[in-house]
């Protein structure tokens, strides 16, 4: 899966699974100022990252997430790095 | 609904009675022990005799690996839990000049860090539900303090402020973190105590008569219903009056 296809699967969990406005998600997004995403939810998204994309994320790297581009790029990094 | 419980400490006292009653309210239920393998089997026996669903899985609810694995067998037999008992306790008690580091740290440990452990090990599955369940057993003593008991009522008073804590975190998800603060309940525990001291205790009783722990386990699965999906953070005392 390459960049642009994990951004794409990600951008359907962040409408479908967080319930997040599709017109507001870019990459620059900060999921707490900019989508409103309390810091639960940032968890809650993290966890479902791990059981769309297969992939185990420890809290040290949870906690390095906090806008979109990010976690594309940490799902980059573990799924072709 | 059936959901997968957890009660540490499920093979005596309140907590086997607390496993009972999730059990013969239609949830499967896995009984946790420390030590008495023997007596959580009987637990699992006698649910299943009576129709129910239930494991025993031992593990040391103080220690981080064996939290880890205890979730994940659980997990794996029952599904993930949805409803969490933290039970399990222990007593050191000592007058505070002659109590010793390990009897307050080893209080501490059984009591108030399996809490922080179980609880932090359940959220997942819970928030991934959307809905669930933790009642924790306090005890009067970490309400009212009590003498001799220093280490258990600090550990029992963690676990209240622990929980109105995580009821504020997770309440927004449908997971409710309550506490039952039992008082004198006729247990293994309680019957270590003098008889004098018993004695001393009923007065103080406005019910006149020590609990059992059925009661005890009455309150807590209803603290697991749907019904009860509105009380969050609350130490409900379940003390005959003791303190009043």
């Amino acid at each position: 899966m390459d960049r642009s296809a994990i951004s794409a699967k990600l951008g359907e969990l962040l409408v479908n699974e967080l319930g997040l406005e599709e017109d507001k998600i870019t990459e620059d997004a900060n999921f707490e100022q900019d989508l409103e995403v309390d810091s639960l939810g940032v968890v809650e998204l993290v966890m479902a990252m791990e059981d769309t994309f297969g992939v185990k994320i420890p809290d040290e790297e949870a906690e390095k997430i906090h806008t979109v581009g990010e976690a594309i790029d940490l799902l980059n990094g573990k799924l072709n790095g | 609904m059936s959901r997968a419980a957890l009660v540490t400490g499920g093979s005596r006292g309140i907590g086997r009675s607390i496993a009972l009653a999730l059990a013969s309210a239609g949830n499967p239920v896995a009984v946790n022990y420390a030590s008495r393998a023997d007596a959580a089997e009987a637990v699992v026996a006698e649910i299943e005799a009576a129709g129910g669903t239930a494991i025993a899985v031992g593990a040391d609810v103080s220690d981080p690996g064996a939290v880890e694995a205890l979730f994940a067998e659980v997990a794996e037999r029952l599904g993930p839990v949805e409803i969490l008992v933290n039970n399990a306790g222990i007593t050191r008690d000592n007058l505070l000049l002659r109590m010793s580091v390990e009897e307050f740290d080893s209080v501490i440990a059984t009591n108030l860090r399996s809490t922080f452990l179980c609880t932090k090990a359940a959220l997942k599955g819970m928030l991934r539900a959307r809905w669930g369940r933790v009642v924790s057993i306090a005890s009067v003593a970490g309400v009212a303090g009590n003498p001799g008991q220093g280490n258990y009522a600090a550990s029992k008073a963690g676990m209240i402020g622990f929980s109105k804590s995580i009821a504020k975190e997770v309440g927004s998800r449908g997971i409710t973190v309550n506490v039952v603060a039992p008082g004198f309940i006729e247990t293994d525990m309680t019957d270590a105590l003098g008889e004098q001291v018993k004695e001393a205790s009923l007065g103080g009783i406005a019910l006149g008569r020590f609990g059992a722990p059925e009661e005890i386990a009455a309150t807590v699965a209803f603290l697991t219903t749907d019904g009860a999906g509105y009380i969050t953070g609350q130490v409900i005392g379940v003390d005959g009056g003791i303190s009043l």
